[in-house]
This record gives C-alpha cells, structure tokens and sequence, in this order.
C-alpha cells in the first residue's frame, strides 16, 4: 500500500507570527518555522499503514524552501521519500490553488491513499483535505480519530459534536486525521542518519503543468486586503484565594454584567 | 436586492442559533434565501423560524438518501442552488467543521473563493477576521466570484425581521462522486441537556487538575448555575473523564462566548488556540504561573475544590 502524507511547515505558533506589510501574506521568515502539529499525526498513520501492508510513504509538501527542514523530519520518522513543490510563484496562493498544486503533484505519485492533518495551525482553515478530495475526484474521510484499512475499503471514525461517526469509502481516498489518532513518534538516530540519503524531488509549477497564472498571490480567489495588529488583550486581575475567591470571582462577575 | 444563501443548520427540528446569526448578517448584504438540506420532513418544522427571522425563500432540498453522506453532496447542492439563485451576493454557512469544508468544496465547483471563520460580513461581501489567536484583525475579501463564507458562532446578535418563507422545490440527485463516502453508523457519546459548546454564550471548563472523572461533577455544578455549556482540556478528554466532544482547543472545537471559565487547566497553546478569542475569561488554578492567568481577565488562584463550589453557591444565593 502506497501512502501519501501531506506535510505543512508552518511558523511556530509559541512564536509572535506576523503578516508583511508590503502584500498582507503571512511572513514565514522572521518566525521559526516547524511541522505543522498535527501533520505529524499523519506521518505516524501513513508509517503506521506501511508497517502492516508494505508499501512506501512519499511525503508531499507545497511551500518554501525551507520546508526541507520539516520534510527531512518527515523522512527521520520514517517516511520514505518526499516530493516538494518549491516555486516562488506559488507565493501568496489560497487554499483552493493549495489544493490544485497539491492535486497536480498527486498525479507524479502512485498511491492508494492521501493522509493530511486537519488543520494548519497558520491558516486555520480546515479545508485543503475536502478540496484535494474535489480536486482529484476521490472520497473524502476526514477528521479521522481511527482509520481501519480492510482490502480496498477504508473505514474511519469521524470526530462529530455528540460523537462520531463511522464513514467508509473503498481506496484510493483522502484521510485526514486529529490527534486522537496515535501517538507520533520521536526519530530516532538511525533515522535522522537515513533521512540525510533519502530522495527529495523539487518540483515547479511549470513541472506539474500548471500555469503560472493558477497560481501565487496575484491570481488568488481570495485577498487580504488590509490587516491590523490588534491591541493586546488588557491584563486582568489575579488574586490569591483568601478563602473568599469564589465570592471574588461572583463579584467580578457582577460588575461585568455577566450575572 | 440580489439574495443571500444561508445554509440552514438544524437539530431536531428547531433552527439552531448560528443559522439565526447568518439570516441576520445576510440582511446587510442583500435578501436572505434560506436553504435546507435533509431528509424528507426537515424544512417544515422549521419554515417558521426562517420566516421570522428574515428568510425571503427556503430552498429546500430534500432526499431520502442525502442523510447517509457527509459534505460532497451538500457542496453539489447548494452549487445548484447559486444556479438556480441566479447571481447570489454570497453564501453564508455558519463555521462548523462540515460546513467548512461544503464551503471549500462549493467555491472550487464555483470558480470563486471561501473565506472561513469570519467575525463580522460586510456589507460589500468582504469580511473581518480575527487571526493568530486574535492578535491580528484581517479584512479579507474573494476576488471572483460568488463569494462563500463560514462565519464563526456567536459573532452576531440574531434579530427578528420577518419574511416570505417562499418555498422552492431543489431537485436532488446525488451523484456516484458525492456518494463516495459512506455514513455507516453515527454514534452518540454526548450526554444530557446542557447547551451546545459552540452554541453557549457561557462556558465552564475543567482541566487535569480536577482529577478524575467524578469531580467533574464541580464543574458541572458551576455551569449549570450559570446555565453554561461544559467543556474541558484535551488532559481531560484523554484521560476519558468526559467524551473528546467536550473538548476545547486547536483539535476541539473552537469557541468565543461572553464568558469562559477555565478551571485546574494550565492554557496549553492548544487549549488557547480554542478559546482566547472569548470576550472575558475566568481562570481558577493553584499554580500562581500557569499560563492561563496571562489570558484571564480575573484569575483566582487557590484550590479549585474550594474556590469552585464556593462562586456555585455565591451564584445560587445571587440568583435568589
Ligand atoms: C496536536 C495537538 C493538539 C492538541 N489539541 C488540544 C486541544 O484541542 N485542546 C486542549 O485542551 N489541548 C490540546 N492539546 C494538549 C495541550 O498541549 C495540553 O497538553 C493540554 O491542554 C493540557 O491540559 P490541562 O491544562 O488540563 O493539563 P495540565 O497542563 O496538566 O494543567 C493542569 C492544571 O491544573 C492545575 N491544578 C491541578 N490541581 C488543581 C487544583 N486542585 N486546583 C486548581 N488548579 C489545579 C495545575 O496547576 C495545572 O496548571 C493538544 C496537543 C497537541 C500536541
Ligand atoms: N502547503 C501545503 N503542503 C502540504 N500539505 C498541506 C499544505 N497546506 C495544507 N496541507 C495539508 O492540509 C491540512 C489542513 O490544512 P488547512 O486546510 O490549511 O488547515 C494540513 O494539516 C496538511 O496536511
């Protein structure tokens, strides 16, 4: 079984993220930049899946050049080998056009199943996994806390508001998972050394087909058109129980108006 | 006045409290159209509330089959719906983790764009959104097309404001692609009769310090005598003391009530990234440095099993 991992590298959220004032894109330089949290999740389920049905795991990542960081972590967890769409013109591109370069460089791949996280935690979207399942034409089995792979089905638990729900569809398909999934593993040392010789291809846009007017800030379907830094909330009042915090806490309360 | 697609979100039979929010904000930016997608029955009991909140049109788009599937063939609805609308000014769906991504998924089918977690929609149809945990405020808009946008719970007050409620017969044919993905089973873990977290203007939640399972009956206390949803930290969760449902922050749900009141939880990022949006918040937790007090707009810091029952009482006794 072939797996493919979506992997985003996202700036580190600990850190002040920002957004450049010259084009209103999120700055990815001035911030340390990390795997995206929940992505590696995913890497551990696409590992997970190889282990009991063989296979590769080919890391798929559409970002900077820096993402090599994050995809070489990708490979010391023990994924196989990695794609990474690295083009200037896809600077400033949404969601939508995420997905269609995504989808485009799925088609250099031979795989029976796409696992992505849920959510990025620089976008907070929660959308590039339903619009690569669109944009490929196959099923979509999102926010997984489970995923259970029998022949050429796959059947997942679906976190929901009263629960969850068990949604299947039969393979190739589009996973994606929360971190209820696993446990994502450390790399070890044997494989931080492996990860060093396994093989990145670099792709263009130009590679993948696309044009370059599908692409990057100016063609986006969507456009930040101003952003402004908003004042920091008001520290606010911390006391010591005195053994009337809880009558404190009412009085608080009443002189917001909230009781 | 060009219309404005509302999705319609419902439970058992009654409109919920995010769709009221749309129809509301769909009035700056056109006529709303309400749509309804369900199961054979679903529309009628709720035409009335549509009606008075405001709802030109209800769309109602029912199918026996359309219930066994999730996302793909309300995007393929509602994309027929924008045809048969004519030129919408946009599509409003309330920001739930469904209907964002029928939200994506109409956009690409549409050729335009989405805009997910909207605080406030303008009357152009570009929108406000608060990013980063709340630290930046963004006006976005969608280049072309008709503009789809999820708009985050409790951003608006709803108002009443009547309208026809003319219905309008959506033909549904699920396609084989829609089909794709099966709804086998849903399972209901979620317990008793408190208000919906991302529903709730008020909401109590607890943490690993308050220690297993029965003790989360302190919570509930205070929430109930605040009429609060009750939610809790993903240690919580884990631990199995009350189901993942509950669970607030980057992999929970995401909420921003009036009031919030984080109890024996330290303010991971995580936890944060689902809460710090809330108009006040309330920390109780015995270690003077946790990370949650930098957040709180008032903070006690004791011993959650006294401090607790104590602001229940006070509430009780204040209530009369
Ligand atoms: C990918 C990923 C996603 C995650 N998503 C989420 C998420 O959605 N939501 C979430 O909440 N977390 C999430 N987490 C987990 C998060 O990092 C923290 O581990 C978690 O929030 C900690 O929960 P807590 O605050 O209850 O526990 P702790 O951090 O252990 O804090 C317990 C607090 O209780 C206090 N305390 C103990 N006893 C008492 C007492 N008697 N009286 C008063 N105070 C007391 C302690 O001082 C301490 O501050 C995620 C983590 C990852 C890696
Ligand atoms: N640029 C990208 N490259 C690779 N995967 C991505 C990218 N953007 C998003 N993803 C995947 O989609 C998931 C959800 O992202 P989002 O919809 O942006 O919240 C992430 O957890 C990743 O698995």
């Amino acid at each position: 079984m072939n797996i493919v991992v979506l992997v985003k590298q996202v700036p580190d959220t600990s850190a002040e993220r920002k957004l450049n004032a010259d084009d209103n894109t999120l700055d990815r330089e001035s911030v340390d930049a990390v795997i995206n949290e929940i992505d590696e999740y995913a890497i551990e389920a696409g590992i997970l899946l190889k282990e009991a049905n063989d296979g590769e795991v080919t890391i798929l990542t559409v970002g900077p050049e820096r993402a090599t960081e994050s995809i070489r972590k990708a490979l010391s967890m023990g994924a196989d080998k990695a794609v990474h769409v690295s083009d200037p013109a896809v600077h400033g591109s949404d969601a939508i056009q995420t997905a269609k370069v995504i989808a485009a460089a799925l088609k250099t791949i031979e795989y029976d199943v796409v696992i992505a996280g849920s959510e990025a935690t620089d976008t907070r979207m929660s959308v590039v996994p339903a619009l690569v399942a669109e944009a490929v034409g196959l099923p979509q089995l999102s926010n997984a806390r489970k995923i259970t792979v029998d022949g050429g089905s796959a059947t997942i638990e679906r976190v929901s508001d009263t629960g969850y729900d068990v949604v299947q569809a039969s393979l190739p398909a589009v996973i994606s998972v929360v971190e209820k999934i696993n446990e994502p593993r450390y790399p070890s040392f044997k494989g931080i050394m492996a990860a060093k010789s396994k093989p990145i291809q670099t792709l263009t846009v130009a590679d993948l087909g696309l044009g370059a007017d599908e692409v990057g800030l100016a063609n986006a379907t969507t456009q930040v058109v101003s952003f402004e830094v908003a004042p920091p909330r008001q520290a606010g009042q911390v006391v010591k129980d005195e053994g009337d915090g809880g009558a404190k806490i009412a009085d608080f309360l009443a002189s917001k108006k909230l009781i | 006045m060009a219309e404005v697609l509302v999705l319609v979100d419902s439970v058992d039979g009654a409109v919920k409290k995010a769709t009221l929010e749309l129809l509301t904000a769909a009035r700056s930016l056109g006529e709303p159209s309400a749509v309804v997608i369900g199961a054979p029955g679903t529309a009628a009991p709720l035409k009335g509330t549509l009606a008075e909140y405001g709802a030109a049109k209800v769309y109602v788009a029912e199918s026996d089959e359309i219930g066994d599937y999730l996302v793909a063939p309300k995007a393929d609805v509602l994309a027929t719906v924008v045809g048969q609308a004519g030129e919408p000014a946009a599509v409003l769906v309330s920001s739930t983790p469904e209907n964002k991504e029928v939200a994506a998924r109409l956009a690409f089918k549409l050729g335009s764009g989405v805009l997910t977690d909207a605080v406030t929609v303008n009357d152009d149809g570009s929108v406000v959104q608060s990013i980063f945990g709340g630290a930046v405020t963004v006006q976005s808009k969608v280049s072309k097309g008709t503009p789809v946008i999820t708009v985050r719970a409790n951003s608006v007050t709803p108002s009443p404001s009547a309208g026809a409620a003319d219905e309008v017969t959506v033909a549904v044919e699920l396609s084989d692609a829609a089909k794709a993905a099966k709804v086998v089973d849903r399972v209901v873990e979620a317990k008793g009769s408190r208000p919906a977290l991302t529903d709730a203007s008020v909401i109590v939640s607890g943490g690993r310090g308050v220690g297993n399972a029965e003790n989360f009956s302190v919570i509930e206390a205070l929430a109930d005598s605040l009429g609060a949803a009750v939610g809790a930290s993903r240690a919580a969760t884990d631990a199995g003391w009350v189901p993942h449902t509950m669970q607030v922050g980057q992999t929970g749900v995401t909420v921003a009530p009036q009031l919030y009141i984080a109890v024996g939880i330290s303010g991971a990022i995580q936890h944060r990234a689902g809460m710090q949006t809330s108009k006040t918040i309330v920390a109780i937790n015995k270690d003077p440095e946790a990370p949650i007090f930098e957040l709180a707009d008032f903070g006690v810091v004791g011993d959650l099993f006294t401090v607790a029952p104590q602001l229940t009482e006070e509430l009780t006794k204040r209530k009369g």
